[in-house]
């Protein structure tokens, strides 16, 4: 009863079945040939990595908003909010073309800066400069002048940047979102 | 009738069969308008003939709906005209709106405050996403009480599910195309709850923000999806539900003690439609016509009286800012703010997860009572999420976890009636409260945030001692003051604290510490 090979062969073999898989092959090979670009265009963002580098960090607010801050413009023990380019901004970014981050004067040339970023789901921090304590508005996660995380749900300390002083001017590494994964 | 029959392929529609009001055509008045007339039917053949409309007629708006399909029913074809209202509106509001993070802001602004109607289109866009969010929720429960998920109609339900889905992210993704400083805010803390994804998190993270900050590819992206990607799909899943409306017929009211069974279920169904069934059209589309009606008086209503949503700050990584997610959202922030902080880092990604995975999954049980009162437990479900995310909603909007500032910057101060009758120390330490940031945490006399215990009348309640070991070590939430605070300022605090007391107090207060 079982089919010989001539007989099978006959029956894959004729012009319907050809013509069938001719089209799902050719769907497919123009398929892939449109999603491959495609998906690399939309995973772009994690292939191409703009460089880390070092930029000049300015006053985010105050009498001196947008001055650049020198090592010696805060005083030690001083926290201030900083403002400093993000990596690569493109012309069309806006506001967004900016990062802050919160930088205290540990000593005479020591800086540590802060990310603005609450280490629980991201929301920006205040500074408040006479407890010096860091406050969450969001879901009152509090961190001293350290940045360690003392009161709320903030499952670690603040993130920090990189710094660097380089001819008085003080210099931050740009860095990713931080992110707890 | 046979199986499927009420979708069987029509024949070439010609007038007589399909339009019983040109039938009656042959008695037809003579004269100019009987004239009239035939140029009518004479009209219709021709287009009948090319495009099938007769057919098309027949299959929908004909098609036989069971007599005790009643107002539980109309919540569907609600949601669908609030989906129509957003893509109609939305097409509008894009005619203005620039997607681009340096001008996003201020074109909505142009939008809402100069624009002629613009405040009325972004209305109608803004409150037509919360009657959607909303009427798709009870038409989900409505079907899930009816138990209507089951045979044949599980593809239903599951296309029904994943257009639940799709529309919470129309609106989340709407929300921030008003680039202020929510909108901006919610992508990082999106972001940051996607990176707790196990393995991938840190690229989803990327992927969200399109590059390694919220920067200028973020807001395009989210604007293509809540534009054309999501909508486009919505098309084709909408169009998915509405086939299924007419191939598997809407279900009828179910009968308590009639559970379905798969081997007999479409030839009773088919009775049911043979014995007391009535065309779709009007008896069904009257009621959806009344709900649709209803829906958009109340959504243009408000979109004149209240308008939009206001817009707020400006978008800016900088500025203070005190993030809040849109009604339909701030349950799930409550929920996050409720939880154990240690129970997070899981129930971030497998609460959403396992929320969406139900639904999709509950078709599996696909046979047995429909009927909500052999199914209690579906009543419970239904009670409990309903409840659970009203109160979430609501609590939401109290956020008593969060810290108060006036103006998302300045600590809030004492108020003046609590300031009365003060010697210099106790002053200096009402003072203290708002510098030192207590204010943002405790309550006095109405004023203050409530995430600490409120101090209004902590004098009665403490002794010197307890608060001083509160102040300087700090506990629970509480940070601890031991190593900024000099002792001069701790008994000026002291001093003021303890003028509070049951008798001081303008609103008495139990006192609720711990």
């Amino acid at each position: 009863m079982s089919m010989t090979m001539q007989e099978l062969t006959r029956k894959l073999l004729t012009r319907e079945a050809f013509l069938g898989l001719f089209t799902l092959s050719f769907g497919a090979v123009a398929g892939l040939v449109v999603g491959i670009p495609i998906i690399g265009y939309v995973l772009g963002p994690l292939i191409e990595q703009p460089p880390e580098i070092w930029e000049k960090v300015t006053f985010a607010g105050g009498p001196n908003r947008g001055r650049p801050v020198m090592a010696d413009s805060i005083p030690i023990g001083q926290t201030e909010e900083v403002a400093f380019q993000a990596r690569g901004p493109l012309p069309w970014a806006g506001t967004t073309a900016t990062q802050g981050a919160w930088l205290r004067r540990t000593g005479p040339s020591s800086f540590i800066a802060y990310a603005i970023y609450c280490t629980h789901l991201g929301c920006p921090v205040h500074f408040l400069p006479q407890p010096k304590i860091f406050l969450c508005p969001c879901h009152g996660s509090v961190f001293n002048a350290e940045g360690i995380n003392i009161g709320g749900p903030a499952p670690r300390p603040l993130f920090t940047y990189n710094i660097r002083v380089q001819n008085g001017h003080v210099q931050i590494r740009t860095h990713p979102l931080p992110v707890i994964t | 009738m046979s199986k499927g029959s009420i979708a069987e392929p029509p024949e070439r529609g010609t007038v007589q069969e399909t339009r019983p009001a040109i039938q009656r055509g042959n008695a037809a008045p003579s004269g100019p308008l009987g004239t009239l007339f035939n140029w009518g039917t004479a009209t219709y053949n021709f287009l009948d003939g090319r495009l099938g409309i007769g057919m098309i007629y027949r299959a929908t708006a004909a098609h036989p709906i069971p007599r005790s399909v009643n107002w539980w029913y109309v919540f569907g074809s609600a949601t669908l005209f609030a989906f129509t209202f957003q893509v109609v509106t939305g097409i509008f509001l894009a005619f203005a709106y620039v997607p681009s993070p340096d001008h996003a802001y201020q074109s909505l602004s142009w939008i809402t405050h100069k624009e002629l109607f613009g405040n009325v289109i972004r209305g109608i866009h803004y409150w037509g996403a919360s009657a959607m969010v909303l009427l798709i929720f009870i038409h989900m429960t409505a079907h899930y009480l009816t138990g209507s998920y089951k045979y044949p109609r599980e593809l239903q339900w599951l296309s029904g599910a994943i257009l639940l889905f799709c529309t919470l992210v129309m609106a989340f993704t709407g929300q921030l195309l008003r680039w202020n400083q929510d909108a901006y805010w919610a992508v990082v803390v999106g972001a940051e709850q996607a990176a707790r994804t196990p393995f991938i998190g840190s690229w989803v993270a990327q992927l969200l923000t399109a590059g390694p900050v919220v920067g200028g590819n973020t807001l395009t992206r989210f604007y293509a999806i809540h534009m054309l990607l999501v909508p486009g799909l919505m098309f084709g899943l909408i169009g998915m539900h509405l086939y299924l409306v007419i191939y598997k017929g809407i279900s009828e009211w179910p009968v308590p003690g009639e559970p379905v069974d798969p081997a007999t279920y479409w030839e009773n169904y088919q009775r049911i439609l043979h014995e007391d069934g009535e065309p779709f059209f009007p008896a069904g589309t009257a009621k959806d016509a009344f709900m649709g009606f209803l829906a958009g008086a109340v959504v243009v209503g408000l979109a004149i009286t209240v308008g939009a949503a206001a817009l707020g700050a400006q978008a800016n990584p900088i500025a203070p800012a005190n993030p809040r997610p849109d009604w339909y959202l701030i349950w799930y922030f409550a929920l996050l703010a409720l939880i154990p902080p240690a129970s997070e880092n899981f129930f971030i990604i497998l609460f959403p997860l396992f929320g969406f995975l139900i639904l999709l999954l509950m078709p599996l049980a696909n046979k047995g009572e429909r009927h909500y009162s052999r199914r209690p437990w579906a009543i419970a479900v239904v009670i409990f999420a309903a409840s659970a995310t009203g109160l979430l909603v609501w609590y939401g909007y109290q956020s008593p976890w969060s810290p108060v500032f006036i103006n998302d910057v300045t600590i809030p101060s004492v108020p003046a009636q609590a300031m009365r009758g003060l010697n210099a120390t106790q002053l200096a330490g009402a003072h203290l409260l708002h510098t030192e940031g207590c204010m943002a945490c405790h309550m006095i006399d109405g004023v203050g945030g409530q995430r600490g215990p409120n101090l209004s009348a902590i004098g009665s309640v403490l002794t010197r001692n307890e608060l001083t070991w509160r102040i300087m070590a700090g506990g629970n939430n509480m940070p601890s003051y031991g190593n900024t605070m000099t002792n001069k300022q701790l008994n000026e605090i002291l001093a003021y604290l303890q003028s509070r007391t049951a008798g001081s107090a303008v609103i008495p207060q139990s006192g609720s510490h711990q």
